[in-house]
């Protein structure tokens, strides 16, 4: 049987990976990638509370788009950053990115 | 007439602008005004004492008028409430006219001593504005009135002592006074302020209504004490005396006005008013009384070795005070008051004669004159007078009340306060004969010539000399309705002579004369020996027991000593308090930058520490997260 532990279960790995990713990796866009991963994890515990807990109403699916639509609006700014980034520096290095440093 | 006593202070007071803004440079004009302003004042004071002697004022039965300066409505009646207002009986109309009188006089004779005197107007002004306050002081029926007037009198003392600014030694003593009464000032507020939290009134005649009602002696006899600190003060007693001497500094006419018949004569006019008070706590009489004779004595030892013709009018006007004070304190206020009306006439005349010296002369020490009864007749005839009425010869004015205080003193049983009643009239004729003996009499020293007089100062000389011989008779034993019918605290008292003490009294009185004929007169012992044979008594008496020393290492190590410490306080921990707090808020900046870092991994890595802890405590119900 497939319960719903399962799902939570590859719900947190998938968030631990793209935590990873967002906290270790160098490249900007690695970054972005990372942060796309923590929110698809999300939104697959949302889907299995949705199924588990509470069949007949649809709040965790849409709940799950809301998410989706952040996430997409979100890629959208933070690929213009990465691009002016680039723009300034001619590489996405997130490490030599210091500025705000005192 | 009694109802428009209020303009006796107004019409002096009305005459200081005017001079200062209009008459300025008109000097003739100046004097005009004041003179005309306090001789309405004069004419005023005289109708008014007329009206209280011929329909019955009485010290039971004052006529008493009053506005409301500040009222402030309180939960039953009034918080608080200041009068100005205006009391009138017998001791008020006599003080009005002893005022008066000698202020008019003093004015009419400065026309002459100040002439040519650049700021001769100005001169006129401030004698004006000072008649003004003394006058608004005596006429004041509640404490806080004649507080207000009490300072406003100090402040025209400060402005003619210094009238001669650019003297650095004027200047020194103006403020002297000032700050000295400044202290004794204070005691006063604080005292009669105290008054006010228990009886809820300034008003004298409110006071004594409320004081046989009075519940604790202990807190009232410290009232009492404080507001004797303002006649300590403004009467030059010991400790407060330092002033007085240097306060000679100011011209003559502003010592016989001030310094000698009225100013420290409003000490003695507070004890007179609020002797109900003094009477009720015979603890407070006691010490007043010792004040006032430990004074007498102390001042005339140190007038036995001054040479500055003023300075030992001086010393004489401060033991003459002590006298009055301590008149005051063995309960007799008619024996204080009946000196004070005489010693007013007699020592005004001795300071205005000394200023008769001084401007023939330009000289101030006796011991550089000589001879001068040969050139400046009237005013040694009436010095002489003067001087014959304070050392208390009958039947001058000088005698009947000194008796009265020694009568006092001995009839209530102050045995120690009668012989030394009776030692400081010898010291005084003893001290005043030396003076007359060696400035007016013998050879001319330093060869200074004197000449008498203008008329505009010998006249006052003579009005005064009049009035000397035949005031006296006011208050003498065997006249009916005289003084001590009408001034008194309790009962009128007719008074019964005593032959032993009048004898006693005259008798060393003309004892110290002949003493001070022998030695400065005839010189039988010379007077350089005997200064040589008792070298060490006479420099403690001349330098006036070191007193101003003795304060001024006060003031040096005491009171500065004290304001460094609270200048180290408040620099090192106040100000450490604060620059200590910048200084934290400085060092912890320096150090916490430490933590931009800059690198944005790290940056995300806090945000999601933050978001775990987050979760973690709304999820534990012990510290506050959902149950």
């Amino acid at each position: 049987m497939i319960t719903l532990n399962h799902y939570l279960m590859l719900g947190s790995i998938l968030f631990v990976i793209g935590l990873f990713g967002a906290l270790a990796k160098k490249n900007a866009i690695a970054v972005l990638m990372g942060i796309e991963l923590m929110l698809n994890a999300v939104n697959i515990n949302l889907a299995a509370f949705n199924r588990f807990l509470n069949p007949d109403k649809v709040v965790g699916l849409v709940f799950a788009i809301f998410v989706i639509v952040v996430a997409a609006v979100e890629v959208a700014v933070g690929l213009a950053i990465a691009i002016n980034l680039y723009r300034q520096r001619l590489n996405t290095n997130v490490d030599e990115a210091d500025w705000l440093k005192w | 007439m009694i109802q428009y006593a209020w303009l006796v202070p107004l019409f002096p007071a009305l005459a200081f602008p005017v001079i200062i803004f209009v008459t300025r440079r008109l000097k003739t004009l100046s004097a005009l005004v004041g003179i005309g302003a306090i001789a309405a004042s004069f004419a005023l004071s005289l109708g008014i004492l007329w009206e209280t002697l011929t329909f019955g004022v009485t010290m039971e039965k004052p006529v008493e008028y009053a506005l409301n300066w500040l009222a402030l409505p309180g939960a039953k009646e009034w918080a608080l409430k200041i009068e100005a207002g205006v009391l009138v009986d017998p001791l008020s109309a006599v003080m009005l006219l002893v005022v008066t009188l000698v202020a008019l006089l003093v004015e009419i004779y400065s026309v002459g001593y100040m002439h040519g005197d650049p700021g001769f107007s100005v001169f006129f002004g401030y004698l004006s504005l000072f008649s003004a306050s003394m006058l608004g002081l005596v006429l004041a029926n509640n404490f806080f009135m004649m507080f207000f007037f009490w300072e406003l009198v100090g402040l025209c003392s400060y402005l003619l002592i210094g009238f001669y600014f650019h003297k650095p030694e004027a200047a020194r003593a103006s403020l002297k006074a000032f700050v000295v009464n400044r202290v004794a000032d204070f005691g006063f507020m604080l005292g009669f302020f105290y008054l006010f939290l228990m009886f809820k009134t300034f008003n004298f005649r409110e006071l004594a209504e409320a004081l046989p009602h009075a519940p604790h002696m202990g807190l009232l006899a410290v009232a009492a004490t404080l507001i004797f600190a303002g006649p300590i003060g403004k009467s030059a007693q010991f400790p407060l005396h330092v002033w007085l001497p240097d306060a000679m500094e100011g011209p003559t006419p502003v010592s016989a006005l001030i310094h000698a018949a009225t100013m420290v004569a409003a000490g003695v006019y507070l004890l007179a008013r609020a002797f109900v008070l003094f009477a009720s706590i015979p603890e407070v009489s006691l010490l007043v009384a010792y004040v006032g004779g430990f004074t007498a004595l102390f001042a005339a030892t140190i007038a036995l070795a001054q040479r500055d013709i003023k300075r030992i009018l001086a010393y004489s006007t401060m033991s003459q005070l002590g006298y009055m004070i301590m008149a005051m304190g063995v309960g007799s206020m008619t024996a204080g008051m009946f000196h004070l009306t005489t010693h007013a006439i007699f020592k005004a005349l001795l300071f205005l004669g000394a200023g008769s010296v001084i401007h023939a002369l330009h000289e101030q020490d006796i011991f550089r004159m000589g001879g001068l009864a040969k050139d400046m007749k009237i005013t040694t005839g009436t010095f002489v007078l003067g001087a014959l009425a304070l050392a208390g010869i009958p039947p001058l004015a000088g005698f009947w009340s000194k008796d009265e205080i020694l009568l006092a003193a001995y009839s209530n049983g102050y045995m120690g306060l009668y012989i030394l009643g009776t030692v400081v009239a010898f010291l005084t004729s003893f001290y005043m004969f030396r003076l007359i003996f060696v400035a007016f009499f013998g050879k001319r020293r330093a060869g200074l010539h004197g000449h008498e007089s203008p008329k505009c100062m010998t006249v006052p000389l003579i009005i005064l000399g009049g009035l000397t011989v035949v005031a006296g008779f006011i208050g003498a034993p065997f006249v009916p309705h005289g003084f001590s019918s009408w001034v008194y605290f309790g009962e009128p008292h007719h008074l019964e002579p005593n032959y032993f003490v009048m004898a006693t009294s005259t008798l060393v009185a003309i004892l110290g004369i002949y003493l001070a004929w022998l030695i400065y007169g005839k010189e039988v012992i010379s007077p350089e020996d005997l200064a040589q044979r008792w070298r060490g008594i006479y420099t403690v008496l001349y330098n006036k027991y070191y007193v101003d020393e003795a304060y001024l290492w006060f003031f040096r190590r005491v009171v500065l000593g004290l304001a460094e410490a609270f200048h180290w306080h408040d620099r090192h921990v106040v100000d450490g308090i604060f620059d200590g707090v910048g200084d934290t808020v400085r060092w912890s900046g320096y150090r916490l930058r430490y933590l931009h870092s800059g690198s944005l991994p790290v940056y995300a890595l806090v945000f999601f520490a933050a978001v775990v802890v987050f979760v973690l405590w709304v999820a534990t119900p012990v510290i506050g997260g959902i149950r």
